[in-house]
């Protein structure tokens, strides 16, 4: 009764997976249904994420796990140490040796290479569900193309702000046809998301895999007046001194002096320990 | 049942498949690698890649087609007896198999509907050999350009003209399988 | 030099470390078993049972004793255990008829064939606190008189259907849906919504229930028949080519006798709602017969009022409590990222609108 199947899910439904993820990478950036099924962690704790990891993973991936771009979060170690008992597979932090890579909230700074699977954790795979709460209303407009609300929206943002005011989940149009989630990554990461590494985005509790082929385009929203602008805090890493990377604001004495650092903690690492060997 | 049938299978299922899986995810998100996909043995004349593909993505909530030379007493009964998939019309089929010279019209197949593009056929097609040359391969997943030795350009052209809608291709031969999506713009090689 | 934080992997050992020390309580006191819990929680059993979808009072006991009676916690270890479970096959559909009743009431009729049997019910005690219960030893129970042996009992229903009084459920022979095994599908058919409500918090479903009665949805429902009991369950075995019982559960079965309607082609009749559940759960079962009938309004060609209980998605989405429930409590989770860029955003436009920040108010 305690020995579980290789990452935990029987065979029948990991086969379900597998045919929505062929099916998500056929037609990118379409939500596809699939019947998430109860997992071990709570829904909208990472079970979208952790249902196509169970799917994909073979006993010859090196596993990473991140949420805020961290390996030491603590959502990230339980997800992970889910993945080690139930498949017995090689951990990780280096972004550099995984294979599969789970994330909440970030794309890692290090490029990703060919030979790596980026898998995301959505919470509300439908980019225009807080535009129009209904799904029968939603699946329409995706099959008729029919955008308009969200640009509305977006102009609407302009017009009262000067500017357009999403920061994270910034919608994305992918190879000129759907509208899609990039689940809640700061819009800084969205230019990441042309990249070389297959992406797969999985949301439990709302029942949708998704997913991009590499070097898919992708295209964040915006206007010709106003284009899309990649931004973060304008400072530096205070530990590592990087200039470019997406950075976390620490409140660090009780008079609310605050340090900036970056959220990549594996990247982090890796600027400190490099420059410690040039200075060597 | 001949005892062939109960032959063939994954040693280890949930190891081979997700094995297989993974080569299967290489083919169809990188359009036009070649990939070695090995697991299982099905009777003559299924190629190795094509029996693994089945094994990997078939089960009783799947239904299949096999086409012409595929749709013999031995492999009939080796879906049966490994997956319990229940074979039907190439019309109604979420995956159909045959051979390059028996799969044609496409528009036989499911395209699916507009608001579920998704539910479309998955064809598996046995070709006689996988080369990167040929037509040329355009679209997500692949970073210039690609090439496949197709067997023929204009069916393809079709397909992706569908899209969203359309059929997603996996071509086998022996161990060897190479994806193509509806998604993939194929040209004439110059 | 600041350090980033570690230590997430020791800090949650400890937490649940401290987790079980706290369900084990004072060691002074003996520790519950899961077998007391079987036989004397018997009600938050079934809830467990019928809310996590899988008829197993063992497992639905220990469940409970593991989430420290935290019974949503309870119904989410067992929808993770059932996740695990591979399939073999399906069981014919039970036969309520025939059930062996514990307890049926009629509120439509004072008396019918078969009679009202009350039955072991809550309905007609007085709340008050038993104070004897609260002594540790063993308590008298006072033995039930005439306690007749669970019997088949005509439906009540059938007798409204005799005269054609009562709108006839057509069967279709339709394969049922199946939402564990299919992706939710909108719009829904009743064999979905059923199966949702069924599954669903109760007290979601209660509430959404209440507020028919309420007016938001008004749908007159009476309780046209209320059975408890036991039914057998049989699966048909190919192999044998025929079905075989491998069990029996206890289910609630409520069926509701609704306001008549009417229209050009069909004369005035009643129509139902319909309540299925595992275990003895009258509060579940009615609730859902009402859920049931004020999301049946487009086939009974009602008017869509706008009110919730008629809304097929928002009932759907949101009767889950282990959907619900992961959701809400994400939020604990750390989201600074997100927060990071909403701060910058904020100072950005805050920036450009030219408001002065406190610094430069207060200089």
């Amino acid at each position: 009764m305690n020995e579980y199947n290789f990452a935990y899910l029987d065979e029948q439904t990991k086969r379900m997976i597998r045919r929505a993820i062929l099916k998500g990478l056929a037609i990118p950036g379409y939500q596809v249904p699939f019947a998430s099924r109860e997992m071990p962690m709570p829904y909208g704790w990472g079970t979208g994420g952790v249902q196509v990891s169970a799917a994909t993973l073979t006993p010859e991936d090196i596993f990473k796990v991140i949420d805020q771009g961290a390996d030491d979060t603590t959502n990230a170690i339980s997800i992970r140490k889910f993945f080690q008992k139930v498949t017995g597979i090689k951990v990780t932090d280096k972004t550099i040796d995984a294979t599969v890579i789970q994330t909440r909230h970030r794309i890692p700074e290090t490029s990703l290479t060919e030979d790596q699977i980026l898998v995301y954790q959505v919470p509300i795979p439908e980019p225009l569900r807080f535009l129009e709460p209904y799904e029968t209303e939603t699946r329409k407009m995706h099959a008729l193309e029919e955008y308009g609300l969200m640009y509305v929206k977006l102009y609407e943002d302009i017009s009262r702000h000067g500017a357009i005011a999403t920061s994270y989940a910034y919608p994305v149009k992918v190879e000129g046809r759907y509208v899609m989630d990039p689940s809640p990554i700061p819009k800084f990461d969205n230019p990441k998301m042309e990249m070389a590494a297959i992406q797969i985005f999985g949301a439990g509790r709302e029942q949708r895999i998704y997913a991009l082929p590499p070097y898919t385009q992708v295209v964040s929203l915006d206007f010709d007046d106003y284009p899309f602008e990649a931004s973060k805090a304008d400072h530096v890493c205070d530990i590592c001194g990087s200039s470019d990377t997406y950075l976390d604001e620490v409140i660090v004495d009780d008079q609310g002096g605050r340090i900036f650092v970056c959220s990549d903690t594996d990247f982090c690492a890796a600027q400190q320990s490099a420059a410690l060997e040039s200075s060597e | 049942m001949a005892e062939a049938a109960l032959k063939g299978g994954f040693e280890n299922p949930p190891i081979d498949s997700a094995r297989a899986f993974r080569r299967i995810t290489n083919a169809m998100a990188r359009p036009g690698k070649i990939e070695t996909l090995v697991g299982a043995t099905p009777p003559p004349p299924m190629s190795v890649a094509a029996g693994t593909v089945l094994l990997t993505l078939c089960d009783p909530d799947t239904s299949l087609a096999l086409l012409e030379t595929l749709n013999n007493q031995e492999i009939r009964d080796w879906v049966t007896f490994h997956t319990g998939a229940p074979i039907v019309s190439a019309q109604r089929a979420d995956f159909v198999f045959g051979a390059w010279d028996n799969v044609r019209p496409f528009q036989t197949y499911k395209t699916g509907e507009a608001q579920y593009p998704d539910r479309s056929a998955t064809l598996v097609i046995e070709w006689e050999e996988l080369k990167n040359r040929g037509a040329h391969l355009q679209g997500p997943g692949i970073k210039d350009i690609a090439f496949l030795n197709l067997p023929s350009v204009q069916p393809f052209v079709e397909n992706a003209a569908l899209f969203p809608l359309g059929i997603d291709f996996l071509f086998c031969s022996d161990d060897q399988i190479a994806g193509l999506p509806r998604s993939t713009k194929v040209s004439e090689s110059s | 030099m600041y350090v980033a934080v570690k230590g997430g992997e020791k800090a949650i050992d400890n937490a649940h470390a401290w987790l079980s020390e706290k369900r084990r309580g004072d060691k002074a006191i003996a520790e519950i078993g899961v077998g007391q819990i079987r036989e004397q929680l018997t009600l938050a059993v079934n809830r467990v049972m019928a809310e996590g979808s899988l008829y197993d009072p063992d497992l639905a006991s220990l469940a409970i004793k593991q989430s420290h009676g935290d019974l949503i916690e309870a119904i989410f270890l067992i929808r993770a255990y059932r996740t695990t479970l591979a399939r073999f096959g399906k069981t014919r559909p039970i036969e309520t008829t025939n059930m062996a009743c514990i307890r049926r009431i009629s509120a439509t009729f004072k008396d019918a064939p078969g009679g009202q049997i009350l039955g072991p019910t809550f309905d007609y005690t007085h709340r008050l606190l038993d104070f004897t219960l609260a002594a540790d030893s063993e308590t008298s129970v006072v033995e039930s008189q005439d306690m007749s042996d669970a019997q088949m009992l005509p439906r009540i229903t059938d007798y409204l259907n005799q005269e054609g009084l009562i709108q006839q459920e057509i069967q279709t022979g339709d394969e049922p849906g199946d939402l564990t095994r299919e992706p939710l599908q909108l719009p829904a058919q009743r064999d979905l919504r059923l199966q949702s409500l069924t599954r669903g918090d109760e007290g979601f479903i209660l509430g959404m229930a209440y507020s028919t009665q309420r007016g938001y949805g008004r749908n007159h429902p009476f309780v046209g028949e209320l059975r408890v009991g036991g039914v057998v369950v049989e699966m048909e075995i190919p192999e044998l080519g025929f079905s075989i019982e491998i069990g029996e559960i206890e289910v609630t079965e409520c069926e509701t006798v609704n306001q008549f309607t009417g229209s050009k082609s069909d004369p005035p009749q009643f129509t139902r709602g319909y309540g299925l559940v595992f275990g003895h759960s009258e509060r579940k079962s009615i609730s859902m017969a009402l859920v049931d009938r004020a999301l049946r309004w487009a086939e009974l060609g009602e008017d869509n009022v706008g009110v919730p209980a008629q809304d097929e998605e928002f009932v759907l989405y949101h009767s889950d409590n282990i959907q619900a429930t992961g959701f809400l409590e994400h939020i604990k989770l750390p989201h600074y990222v997100d927060f990071q860029s909403e701060l910058e955003l904020i100072r950005k436009l805050r920036c450009e609108a030219e408001i002065p920040s406190r610094d430069e108010e207060e200089s």
